[in-house]
């Protein structure tokens, strides 16, 4: 049973002007959970995760990060101890890999020795080779490896928990895939605590252990896959269909005598 | 003669140590300040539209005003802050030359900076400006390790732009006592010395060529990422600043210095003037090029230490008299007011450089005409060109006066061409100068004044208070009183004026001592 609360939204609502682009969200992320938010373009899922760590401030409600309230906590403080991954990578075009990768510990003060360590063991975790990778401009990089690099540099600072906004999104399905597993691994064994934005139902099914459904700014529904598809609500079952479909043209296409 | 054999190129270069040690300095001080103000600025303002519409908007405005006039309005600005701090604090400061120089060209330099500086932070992706935030920054931290990083390539560009300004412009501040590579351009245009315009255009192209593409290696470096690129340029520009301003660093104090305003005749009086103390054992230098209302405000500051002015000229700008007086009557008043400044009218050279009105002679003959009364009747479908300045002074409204004098047309025009102009019939009259050679050249008559409306011009010699007990300097300098006469003076004038290797100042003043030292 989830026993403390990582993430909790209490009534929460965010508009910008006229628009409730977050309309009054009660949302918990047990620790160690691995949340899925999904929902259409402009449905809210990225305000409602810029408001965990403070980039934007809620009207109203009130939101938690490990039991305090993040009004209490100072906001840089409380984004240095919360990962984030941007959905466009978000690396300064600047800096190396190395120096992208360990900015926050950095900003903590930590001594550069120490940073260079933390640097390698992140890009080994990453599967990124360590000599070929770490003096690169990010320019130079994959979007896949800029992605990787982006997980890096969230990690750096030994977060106990990970927010991560469309973190795949831009990627080719083969990258996105493999990208996803070894995502999924390293939380596991980190003991991460991960709030996942995506558009795509598959992949929140495939790597999450809950689904929040987000649509014009309200919660629809959250649940894990299985009780979703027992949601009476035609949005999300709406959502449900394609990776149904998907899966159902895939038996079809591809017999199940080549896995023997 | 050929080109390249002729002496005055060596004389050119003998300069260019000094004049390009101070065009740099001035330019290096003025963009050092003018970045200091500007990028502050640009980054106070990026993130607030009305302050940056303002500021803009008035860094556009400064930049419409055309540089000579820029230059030439901070004088008389900084004159007043100087008599002010005087009054308040008991402390005073030159209002000549460096000043004035450095504080106009900075404000000249400061869109291209902002402009820039402001583009380069406001178009950075808002994505990164987010992540920096997401990631820990502070503000301050995502100013300096974000921000400005990103913006940097783009500011650099301004810099490059108001570089290039700065060091194009400074050449204009010439005349508010500044040396810089514009002593060449002003000197030449002057005394018709084209092999220095030739120099002073050359010289300082090339530097803010050089400058331009220094920095444009560094722009390059910094887009490209490059520490090559970025430390090759600025070695670059360090080895330049040092090998233009070593040479000039250790030199030890001028000893005397001669001022000039901007025609011939002054320059040669000048170079006379400096060879007479340096013929006495006086170290001396002569700072040529003044503008007329600066050059008096200098002796009076002490920055120089004596030069020739012209006793209607002083009657009436400085003194601010519009009635005319006798010769000597004049002369006498003249001498006991500037005592009360401390300035000591050592005497008059014996010649006198009026305004008068000029034409062919072999059309004042057509016309009958030898004085101005004769003139005015023909006026009204004659047209006059003068200096910048003629039509507004008092003489003219007295001439006007005196004689009922209505012109059809009335120009003004850079004294150089004015001769050449009547001369080949472009205008009727010309207001000259009494000593200028072009009147012989050109064979042109200067129209008798029987009214006396136009007052005297004597050339007189003008000492700094600092000098007023310095009896070495006027025993130096005692020689020359009375000596030049105007038929020798306009001789020299028509030298200096010619385009040869014999019409430099130097040679003409040397030619001038042959010819009066014997007297
Ligand atoms: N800073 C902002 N200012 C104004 N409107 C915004 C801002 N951020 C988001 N919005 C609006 O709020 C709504 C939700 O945006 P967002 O949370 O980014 O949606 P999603 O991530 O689900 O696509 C959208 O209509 C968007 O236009
Ligand atoms: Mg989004």
């Amino acid at each position: 049973m989830p026993s403390k609360l990582a993430i909790s939204y209490q009534q929460v609502t965010k508009s910008f002007g006229r628009l409730k682009a977050v309309d009054d969200v009660s949302l918990d992320v047990a620790e160690g959970e691995f949340l899925a938010i999904v929902g259409g373009s402009g449905s809210g899922k990225t305000t409602l995760l810029r408001l965990a760590n403070r980039l934007i401030e809620a009207d109203a409600g009130t939101i938690t990060v490990a039991g305090e309230d993040v009004r209490n906590v100072d906001p840089v403080a409380l984004r240095r101890r919360i990962g984030y991954v941007f959905q466009s990578g978000g690396l300064f075009p600047h800096l190396s890999v190395a120096d992208n990768i360990g900015i926050t510990p950095k900003l903590l003060g930590e001594p550069p020795a120490a940073i260079a360590t933390r640097v390698d063991e992140l890009l080994d975790l990453v599967q990124l080779d360590r000599a070929e990778h770490r003096d690169r401009l990010p320019e130079a990089l994959s979007g896949g490896q800029r992605q990787r690099v982006g997980v890096a540099r969230a990690l750096a600072a030994k977060p106990r928990i990970v927010l991560m906004d469309e973190p795949f999104g831009a990627l080719d399905p083969l990258t996105r895939d493999a990208l996803g597993d070894d995502y999924r691994s390293l939380h596991r064994s980190l003991g991460l605590t991960t709030v996942m934005i995506t558009h795509d139902m598959t992949e929140a099914i495939l790597l999450a252990d809950r689904i929040a459904v987000m649509r014009g700014g309200k919660l629809l529904a959250q649940g894990t896959p299985a009780e979703l598809s027992n949601s009476g609500d035609a949005y999300v079952l709406e959502l449900l269909r394609t990776p149904r479909r998907q899966v159902e043209r895939l038996n079809a296409l591809l017999p199940a005598s080549g896995a023997a | 003669m050929s080109l390249s054999a002729d002496p005055r190129w060596g004389e050119a270069l003998s300069h260019l140590s000094d004049y390009l040690g101070n065009h740099v300095r001035v330019s290096l001080a003025a963009l050092a300040l003018g970045l200091a103000i500007s990028l502050p600025l640009a980054i106070l303002t990026r993130n607030r539209p009305a302050p940056r519409a303002i500021l803009l908007a008035l860094a556009s405005i400064v930049q419409t005003v055309p540089g000579l006039a820029l230059l030439a309005l901070f004088y008389p600005l900084l004159l007043l802050a100087a008599s002010v701090t005087l009054a308040w604090f008991g402390v005073s400061f030159s209002a000549f030359g460096f000043l004035p120089a450095m504080l106009a060209l900075a404000l000249y330099s400061m869109l291209p900076v902002l402009r820039n500086g402001i583009t380069g932070l406001n178009g950075i992706d808002p994505a990164l400006i987010e992540a920096a935030k997401g990631v820990g920054m502070t503000a301050r931290q995502s100013l300096i390790m974000v921000e400005l990083p990103l913006a940097l390539p783009v500011m650099m560009a301004g810099i490059r732009t108001a570089a290039v300004w700065v060091i194009g412009t400074a050449t204009l501040s010439t005349p508010i006592g500044q040396t810089s590579l514009g002593n060449y351009i002003f000197a030449g245009l002057q005394t018709q010395n084209w092999v220095f315009v030739l120099f002073g255009c050359f010289a300082s192209a090339l530097l803010a060529l050089a400058v331009d593409q220094l920095l444009g290696l560094i722009e390059s470096g910094l887009r490209h990422r490059s520490r090559l690129r970025t430390g090759l340029g600025g070695i670059g520009i360090a080895a330049l600043v040092a090998a233009t301003l070593v040479p000039t660093m250790g030199r030890s104090s001028q000893g005397y210095v001669v001022g000039a305003k901007t025609f011939a005749e002054q320059y040669v009086l000048s170079a006379l003037l400096r060879d007479r103390l340096q013929a006495a054992g006086l170290s001396a230098t002569a700072r040529s090029g003044l503008g007329s209302s600066v050059i008096f405000e200098a002796l009076k500051a002490g920055d120089i230490d004596l030069y020739v002015d012209y006793s209607g000229t002083l009657w009436a700008n400085q003194l601010h008299r519009t009635d005319i007086k006798p010769r000597a009557e004049l002369l006498a008043d003249l001498k006991t007011a500037l005592a009360k400044d401390k300035i000591t009218l050592l005497g008059e050279l014996g010649f006198e450089n009026a305004y008068a009105l000029v034409i062919p002679k072999k059309r004042a003959e057509a016309l009958g005409v030898r004085t101005i009364a004769d003139l005015a009747a023909h006026a009204s479908t004659l047209s006059i060109a003068g200096d910048y300045e003629f039509f507004s002074r008092p003489e003219w409204a007295a001439l006007q006066k005196a004689y009922g004098l209505q012109f059809r047309a009335q120009r003004q025009m850079q004294p150089d061409f004015m001769y050449a102009a009547v001369a080949t019939g472009e205008v009727d009259v010309i207001a000259g100068y009494t000593s200028d050679g072009l009147i012989a050249k050109y064979d042109l008559t200067a129209l008798e004044d029987p009214k006396h409306a136009i007052p005297p011009y004597d050339a007189v010699l003008l000492l700094a208070p600092k000098r007023a007990g310095d009896e070495k300097l006027q025993a130096a300098l005692k020689p020359l009183l009375g000596k030049i006469d105007i038929a020798t003076m306009r001789e020299a004038n028509l030298r200096a004026s010619g385009n040869d290797a014999n019409s430099s100042p130097d040679a003409v003043a040397k030619w001038l001592w042959e010819k009066v030292g014997r007297r």
